[in-house]
């Protein structure tokens, strides 16, 4: 059980870290670790955990990298030492204490990025966060980012991951959203890392009444990916919207798996989620839409779309209703298939080779998620990288600029 | 007169509840290797199957009761359930195969008419009460076709080498805790054998009966369909009203080969327990058809009204070429039933074609789940599922849940699903009232209407039963 | 410029082509017309190359090329352009790329350079003048939402983008109203150069009244059974074609 390392680190390090970071996160740091060591990491045999191997990912041994945030200054992003006293609570309140991904991040995470947007201020350009990994030696990196917007804030963030190719990398991610009453947040996660890289990311999402939500999950180039998203509608007329684009090619692994809670009544949610998966690579979708009883008036739509390129590629898909209120309309629907080969034809007979057709067809497939990012120069930007992946120029990390 | 309308009430409910007052041979309660070898030698059984169900008990006996369904399984004890109960064993020693006229009349009051002269035209019957199979009809007919139908236990004796070859090839012992547990204590249940080139001239059916007290029923169907024949089966259960749970725990297993056909209705209508969740039966039921010949069918069509618990997933391995299987249900769930239940597609022959349409519908405080898992296998070239899977909700207490399991490994095959939950319309029913129906009525029609496509498929008895069998489930869920 | 010998086609094991012997010489346009199932929109599928129909014997040369031989879109770039009878969505697609894509493809094959963007448009806006389609239709997707009127509009506007010299109309009438047939047929007209060939698929004279064929072809079960002027079509849409059976 590739538990140990970690349980045995920390034992070992506890004050490196403690002396690094501060007091609001050191606070829950040593129940986390408890914790973490009685349930450890999830087996393939938990229910949301079925198609990826966590405990397998982390038997490498990785050093530990505790780097420093850079923080271009800003009026809304800080470090968590730095943050009003009254924010600081927010710290560890949403994440969930059963998962071991999260104790795991909650236990070695030495500093947290805080995205603070106050009442009534909207925030014009998107916020960016970078995240780029490099390393001589197999390394680990347990980032943790807090966003709370304030009554009626608005605001964009785009947190884009990066690694560079000559190591394996580890990354925890755990990102923790609070939206209070009339907030508005696009949130936007767009990775584009290497074969060796595996990433798990838990976001928590809590939404009070009328607030809506984004959240764009866009996979491009990757190694082992695992996604989680929890969402929580707290309060009535919030409305959440999931999405998620991803790509996979040799033998890359990309699994998301949600779950969105109805608690209060008029709350609106759809999730779209597409795949397409070539060679040996792995897709997995798993969502699920939880209306509690007393949710009356919830409108839910989940979709996930899967296009198999190849004999080797596989693809799970689990979406899944669990409804405890009568006066709702929820739905699902999955499909995973071949492309359309009217569509193909018809395009082979306008004179257009095969191979281009079929990547016309790929992208026209993706476009549909993609269309839905509404910062322009975003989506421009994916539409091209998408184009370029379907292309094959965009093996590896090359075109970002960031790892040059 | 107060009680009297009481029980009236409660009658029209479930009219199934009466029990038989019945000498039954009863054996005591519990389990272990002793009783395993008295049904075996009860039975008069050969020495293979004594072993097959004593494998299958000590491997049941390191399992543990599964959990992973969306339901409150109560504590079962294995150790206070008697595992053989024979009503046609009037007194000890006596050698008459007579049938017991009490017998008769339990059936008949069924529905279920055991001379053949006043049998339902087409359809032969196979009567299991309990642990024993009490007459099977037109057997002699059916013989002339070199169909066989007949108890499983009749079967044993009689057709040893094809029960020996094919009992427990589809699900083996190992297959889940209730599949060992029914392969250790399985008592009777039906053998169906249709041979090659031969379209079965009626419709065969099995009707379980649970009556006496502290039993369970462990039933066990095989069917072989050999290449190029046909038959159509059909099941229905009912038990009655007691307080206590009971516990069925079943397996089905279908062989179907090249260009054969097996079309599997069941009615399902176990006593659910009263409306407070006292009672009824547990059905922990493991049903599976091996789709061996290429071009061979299957289809299951189910209704499943009644039980406390209903645990049940009906699956189809598609293994030969251009084999296609069907999945059509209607579960409903009332009262604090609850119903996890569904299907599995294993797609692994070429050209294999798959449709499941499931329709759920909850009241009360009961919760409903559709389960299923589409599996297309390396091999499957230009396999095709389609899944419909939607659930309607009657009341606000109640739950509703689709859970599907997709996997795709072939890059030709194309697997759709979709779900939809919803209340009943209330424009539907204004709509009925406005028209002069009341609001129970007006939800037995939509709900009927709802269940269309399945019950359309049920042959035709079975379909107009089927039917009174939603409206009556549903009384008192609106209003 | 289009020879076909004892065309044999079969779908799903089924043969629907029995045998069909047919020459079309540089700027002849020939009517097909026949019952519902007799075969006509199969020849046109084999024709353009649908990789559903399988060919079981026979020939079709076209300018002196194997066409059997070529791909799908190597046949349409070189000139053989197909109106479906049912044009189907692309979504996500935009006109503008699909169009773009077909428009260099077949640059390519004739060692052109791939169109300037400004061209394209230029391009785009002039010819859509041609059959009087909507500037919102060209910023949909591939046929996405448009009425059937409109899919037939758009392929006879794909016509104009791509300047085939071998244009088949499989029902391109149907589904139209009087005045969109009138541009639909006009606009083919103009497109039309001396040489561009045509296989008009109808049931109806009145596409035929704008577009004279040379020879109208009758197809029953799988075969070309009676051939003649343009003067047998109209004696087919007053009679049916129960006397052609009796003949044969």
């Amino acid at each position: 059980m590739s538990e140990q390392q970690y349980i045995d680190f920390y034992t070992q390090c506890r004050n490196l870290i403690m002396s690094k970071s501060c007091g609001v996160m050191n606070d829950v740091r040593e129940k986390a670790f408890k914790r973490f060591k009685t349930v450890g990491f999830p087996s393939r045999k938990s229910e949301r955990y079925k198609y990826t191997d966590v405990d397998k990912a982390f038997q490498t041994d990785f050093g530990i990298l505790f780097t420093p945030l850079g923080i271009t200054p800003s009026a809304y992003i800080f470090s968590l030492k730095d943050a009003p006293a009254d924010v600081r609570p927010y710290y560890n309140r949403l994440a969930d204490q059963h998962d071991g991904i999260t104790l795991l991040n909650t236990m070695l995470a030495h500093e947290c990025l805080l995205i603070y947007v106050p009442a009534d201020t909207k925030v014009e350009k998107p916020l960016t966060v970078d995240n780029w990994i490099k390393g001589e030696v197999p390394s680990m990196m347990n980032r943790r980012i807090l966003v709370v917007m304030e009554k009626g804030a608005d605001a964009t963030i785009i947190v884009n991951d990066h690694a560079t190719d000559k190591q394996e990398f580890l990354t925890t991610q755990v990102i923790e959203v609070y939206c209070h009453d009339n907030a508005h947040l696009d949130l936007y996660e767009i990775e584009e890392t290497t074969p060796l890289t595996k990433r798990f990311s838990n976001v928590y999402i809590h939404q009070q009444p009328y607030a809506s939500v984004r959240h764009s999950v866009i996979t491009l180039h990757n190694g082992l990916t695992r996604n989680l998203c929890d969402v929580i509608l707290n309060g009535e007329f919030s409305e959440t919207t999931l999405n998620g684009c991803a790509i996979g090619s040799g033998k890359q692994h990309i699994d998301n798996n949600t779950l969105i809670r109805h608690n209060a009544a008029h709350c609106t949610s759809n999730e779209l989620y597409k795949y397409v998966v070539d060679d040996q690579a792995v897709g997995a979708f798993a969502g699920k839409i939880l209306v509690e009883k007393g949710a009356q008036q919830t409108s839910s739509q989940e979709t996930n779309n899967n296009l198999c390129a190849s004999p080797s590629a596989r693809m799970y898909s689990q979406p899944m209703l669990e409804i405890y209120a009568d006066d709702v309309k929820c739905s699902h629907g999955s499909t995973t298939g071949v492309l359309d080969e009217t569509a193909l034809f018809y395009m082979r007979q306008r004179g257009i080779a095969e191979e281009e057709a079929r990547m016309l067809l790929k992208n026209a497939f993706l476009g549909q998620v993609i269309d839905q990012i509404d910062y322009e120069p975003l989506r421009s930007k994916i539409f091209v990288k998408v184009e370029k992946r379907f292309l094959g120029e965009m093996e590896k990390c090359k075109t970002c600029n960031l790892c040059k | 007169m107060a009680n009297e309308f009481v029980k009236k009430v409660a009658e029209e409910k479930y009219k199934f509840g009466f029990t038989t007052d019945i000498d039954t041979e009863i054996i005591d309660k519990g389990l272990s290797e002793d009783v395993i070898r008295l049904i075996s030698s009860k039975k008069n059984e050969p020495d293979w199957l004594l072993e097959f169900r004593l494998k299958s008990f000590n491997f049941w006996k390191e399992q543990t009761s599964p959990s992973w369904g969306h339901l409150t399984l109560p504590d079962i004890d294995y150790q206070d359930i008697s595992y053989y109960a024979d009503p046609t064993k009037k007194k000890q020693g006596s050698e008459t195969k007579e049938i017991d006229p009490e017998l008769m009349k339990t059936f008949d009051k069924l529905g279920i008419p055991l001379e053949e002269r006043m049998a339902l035209s087409g359809m032969a019957v196979d009567a299991v009460m309990d642990s024993v199979s009490v007459k099977t009809t037109f057997k002699e007919k059916l013989a002339e076709k070199n169909i066989i139908f007949c108890s499983i236990s009749e079967a044993v004796r009689n057709h040893p080498d094809l029960v020996r070859k094919y009992l427990g090839s589809v699900v083996p012992y190992r297959d889940n805790y209730f599949a060992a547990l029914n392969s250790a204590v399985f008592s009777d249940g039906s053998f169906v054998y249709i041979p090659a080139n031969t379209r079965c001239p009626m419709e065969l059916s099995t009707y379980f009966r649970i009556n006496a007290r502290n039993t369970g029923q462990f039933e066990r169907t095989l069917i072989v369909c050999e290449s190029n024949s046909y038959v159509s089966y059909l099941e229905g259960c009912t038990a009655p009203m007691r307080d206590e749970n009971q516990l069925h725990a079943a397996i089905v297993e279908i062989v179907v080969m090249d260009n054969a056909e097996v079309k599997y209705s069941t009615v399902q209508n176990w006593y659910p327990g009263d409306e407070n969740g006292k009672g009824g039966v547990l059905n922990l039921v493991t049903k599976r058809g091996r789709l061996i010949g290429h071009h061979s069918k299957l289809s299951w069509t189910q209704v499943e009204t009644g039980s406390a618990i209903t645990w049940k997933y009906p699956s189809c391995v598609l293994e030969g070429d251009d084999s296609q299987a069907e999945f059509y249900s209607v579960a409903v769930t009332n009262n604090h039933q609850q119903a996890d239940t569904g299907t599995k597609m294993i797609h692994l022959g070429k050209r294999t074609k798959s449709t499941i349409i499931s329709k759920g519908i909850s009241a009360g405080r009961s919760e409903n789940s559709y389960r299923g898992l589409v599996k297309i296998g390396k091999h499957a070239d230009g396999a095709r599922n389609y899944s419909s899977c939607d659930s309607l909700l009657l009341g606000s207490k109640c739950g509703a849940h689709t859970f599907p399991y997709m996997d795709i490994q072939n890059n030709t095959a194309t697997v759709e699903h979709e779900a939809t939950t919803s209340k009943i319309s209330e424009d539907q029913l204004l709509y009925c009232r406005q028209r002069g129906i009341n609001t129970e009525d007006a939800v037995g029609l939509i709900v009927n209407g709802y269940a269309k496509e399945v019950l359309n498929k049920l042959p035709m008895e079975f379909a107009v039963e089927a039917q009174k069998l939603l409206s009556v489930s549903l009384e008192g869920s609106v209003g | 410029m289009l020879e076909i010998k004892n065309l044999h086609a079969s779908i799903n094991g089924k043969e629907i082509l029995k045998g069909v012997d047919l020459t079309i010489n540089d700027g002849e346009i020939h009517a097909l017309m026949g019952t519902n199932g007799a075969g006509k929109s199969t020849l046109c599928k084999v024709i353009v190359g649908d990789p559903a129909y399988e060919v079981t014997d026979g020939t079709i040369r076209f300018n002196g090329q194997d066409l059997l031989s070529m791909k799908t879109e190597e046949r349409a770039n070189a000139g053989i352009f197909m109106s479906f009878q049912h044009p189907i969505e692309i979504p996500g697609v935009s006109m503008a790329n699909f169009l773009k894509a077909a428009v260099n493809a077949k640059r390519q094959a004739m060692g052109l350079e791939p169109m300037k963007a400004s061209a394209f448009l230029s391009m785009m806006r002039e010819k859509r003048k041609i059959v009087a389609m909507d500037s919102k239709l060209i910023n949909r997707s591939v046929n996405e939402g448009f009425s059937g009127g409109e899919r037939k509009r758009n392929e006879i506007f794909q016509m104009a983008m791509l300047e085939p010299s071998f244009c088949i109309l499989d029902e391109t009438d149907s589904g139209l109203d009087v005045d969109a047939l009138r541009i639909v047929a006009e606009g083919f007209n103009k497109l039309r150069k001396p040489d561009t060939s045509a296989i008009v698929i109808t049931h109806y004279q009145r596409l035929l009244d704008y577009i004279t064929p040379n020879q109208v072809h009758v197809l029953l079960d799988g075969r070309i059974v009676k051939t003649g002027d343009a003067s047998l079509a109209r004696v087919i849409e007053e009679k049916g074609f129960d006397w052609i059976k009796d003949e044969i």
